[in-house]
């Protein structure tokens, strides 16, 4: 087989990408166009947007732990005048779909931001962030009610009939009700998951090394929490999951693709290495190649087959 | 496209009971290094995760063909980074943020600087010193044996004061008194501080006062160091505005009359 033969394009609901690898929300932007052809990637997705501009947590906004960072951002924003002003044109020099992910305060909230943002030509898709654990009470997101789940994705799919990505919160008992409960109301793919709640304590000040207290804990430390995730709701779904939590390098993407997940995102990676998804692409590929696939598909949800 | 720098570790020496001194070879770096800027430094092996995260640097002295930091071993970053000998490799992101500026015409200046705080000054000394600029300093620290790292500084100041805990010279009115008479006697242009609040607010009033520039490069947590993750915001104020600002990307250094000290 020689290299052309490997085909790295995905669906995801509808919007087709070049290869599974994309950003995470929050741990990518301008700034790290220095350091990566964002053109290479299959999409690009900025920082979640708010309806109003708002300052974020208090400082410290980020801690380390074993295999993970905590940070509790809270989701700085200038608002989604600026976002669709600025954000969205500055990405059209980039050859590659934009998602906008939407973080909301109400569900009428999402609806009036998703209608804003799906009026924009230049967004190929919508992600609702309807997981992070940081706005709301102690830690509580509307990705934890099922119904509230169903609520905002149904209403949101009246308003737009391009791709919606239904970002679910790993912090729930059964994953698998959320995502049914997201299919339900009419999401075309499903991002499995978010960060972690956690807490750090600082023993020498005997306080948390979050301003905020509580914070979303991503890295390393989470993905085998996340591969069980991704497994539980392939089990249960058919819609494309793309991956995210923990990804450091290909073998964790493919480690995703064959629990179940069609596409990736890659967050605190970057961190570390601001053009480490260049990488995770050239291993996919070579992976691809040493085992004689083709296609991302021969690859999705096939432990499944192995158990 | 900038891309990480793997450098080789020349020297990696402990100076005192918890500060260190490493020096790389930067000659693959093309960038021009500025006094001020910051490398966010891998200090795992490549492909281990802990710690996990990049930690920031700011350079103590810019050589043409090497790098030197100073720090203090706090956790398991700098923990780590003691741990590399001479011919290792590290990796480097950087040079990142805004350096420190010296305005046309400025013929002395004065550091304040507290802990690794001073590291990032001495930088700027020796940039200054090197442009025939006369350098001042007021160093504190918490005893004489952390001090003991800022003896580099000698060399491009034409006088060090030190304020230690130990000796209990180190307090706000000590200290004022102190910049305040250096100020007066030498007639400063400009003076500049890293490592403290308390001393920053400080220096804040002074300049204020005093009608002197002043600046501040400050050292809040960085995750990313390019940017994009928000985690090392800080307030300024800008025509009587204030903003959350991103100090890997406006800063590290800033005029120190814009900064809110939270
Ligand atoms: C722009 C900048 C320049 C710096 N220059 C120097 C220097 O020249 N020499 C030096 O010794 N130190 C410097 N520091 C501080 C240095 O980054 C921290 O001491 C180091 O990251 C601690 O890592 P650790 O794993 O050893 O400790 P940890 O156990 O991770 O942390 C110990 C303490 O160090 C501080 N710290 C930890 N990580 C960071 C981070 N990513 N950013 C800022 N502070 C952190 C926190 O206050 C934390 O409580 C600088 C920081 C910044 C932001
Ligand atoms: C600093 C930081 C900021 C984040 N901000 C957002 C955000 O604005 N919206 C969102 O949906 N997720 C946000 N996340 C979560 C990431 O998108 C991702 O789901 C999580 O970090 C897990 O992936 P990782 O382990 O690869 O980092 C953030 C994560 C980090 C570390
Ligand atoms: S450290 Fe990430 S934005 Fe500054």
């Amino acid at each position: 087989m020689t290299k052309t033969d490997v085909n790295l394009a995905v669906d995801i609901g509808g919007l087709t990408i070049s290869n599974p690898i994309m950003p995470a929300s929050g741990a990518f932007g301008k700034g790290m166009e220095e350091f990566l052809d964002f053109n290479l990637i299959g999409a690009v997705v900025p920082k979640s947007i708010t309806k109003y501009p708002q300052k974020g947590n208090k400082n410290p906004r980020a801690c380390e732990t074993f295999g993970g960072m905590i940070n509790s951002i809270g989701i700085q924003s200038d608002g989604i005048d600026k976002y669709l002003n600025h954000t969205v044109p500055y990405y059209q020099q980039y050859d590659v779909p934009l998602i906008s992910s939407i973080s909301a305060e109400s569900v009428e909230e999402f609806e009036e931001m998703s209608e804003m943002i799906a009026g924009s030509p230049d967004v190929a898709a919508l992600e609702l962030n309807i997981s992070c654990p940081n706005l709301e009470n102690n830690g509580e997101a509307f990705g934890m009610d099922e119904d509230i789940t169903y609520e905002v994705v149904h209403k949101v799919r009246q308003i737009t009939d391009k791709p919606i990505l239904v970002k679910l919160t790993p912090n729930v008992t059964n994953i698998q009700k959320i995502a049914l409960a997201a299919e339900r109301g009419g999401a075309d793919s499903l991002v499995v998951a978010n960060t972690l709640l956690a807490m750090a304590i600082d023993i020498h000040s005997q306080q948390p090394k979050v301003g905020n207290v509580m914070g979303g804990l991503s890295g390393p430390a989470i993905k085998p929490v996340i591969v069980r995730q991704i497994f539980q709701v392939r089990e249960v779904s058919n819609l494309p999951i793309i991956g995210c939590g923990g990804i450091m390098n290909a073998d964790d993407a493919i480690e995703m693709i064959l629990a179940g997940a069609t596409a990736v995102q890659v967050g605190t990676a970057s961190f570390v290495n601001p053009s480490v998804m260049k990488d995770m692409i050239e291993g996919i590929r070579a992976y691809m190649e040493q085992y004689q696939y083709q296609t991302i598909y021969e690859l999705v949800g096939k432990t499944m087959d192995r158990i | 496209m900038k891309a990480t720098s793997n450098l080789k570790v020349l020297s990696n020496k402990q100076l005192s009971r918890r500060y260190w001194h490493m020096a790389m070879d930067s000659s693959s770096i093309d960038e021009k290094i500025e006094p001020g800027q910051f490398f966010n430094i891998q200090s795992a092996d490549n492909g281990s995760y802990t710690p996990l995260l990049r930690r920031p640097f700011s350079t103590f002295r810019i050589n043409e063909n090497s790098l030197e930091f100073l720090y203090k071993v706090e956790g398991p970053g700098t923990a780590k980074l003691s741990e590399y000998t001479p011919g290792d490799y590290i990796n480097l992101l950087g040079p990142q943020g805004v350096p420190f500026s010296i305005k046309e015409g400025t013929d002395k200046i004065l550091l304040l600087g507290r802990g690794v705080g001073i590291a990032t000054l001495a930088a700027l000394a020796q940039k200054a010193f090197n442009q025939g600029i006369q350098v001042y300093a007021v160093l504190s620290a918490r005893s004489h044996d952390d001090l003991l790292a800022a003896e580099a500084l000698k060399d491009y100041c034409t006088e060090v004061v030190h304020v230690t805990e130990e000796e209990q010279t180190s307090g706000v009115d000590n200290v004022r008194e102190i910049m305040n008479n250096l100020i007066t006697f030498y007639q400063i242009d400009a003076a500049y501080t890293c490592g403290s609040r308390r001393l920053s607010v400080l220096l804040q009033n002074i300049i204020k006062e005093r009608n002197i520039d002043g600046e501040v490069a400050l050292e809040e947590y960085m995750a990313c160091g390019v940017g994009v993750c928000y985690s090392c915001v800080c307030d300024v104020v800008r025509n009587n505005t204030v903003y959350s600002v991103k100090s890997c990307e406006e800063g590290p250094v800033f005029p120190i009359d814009e900064v809110v000290f939270a």
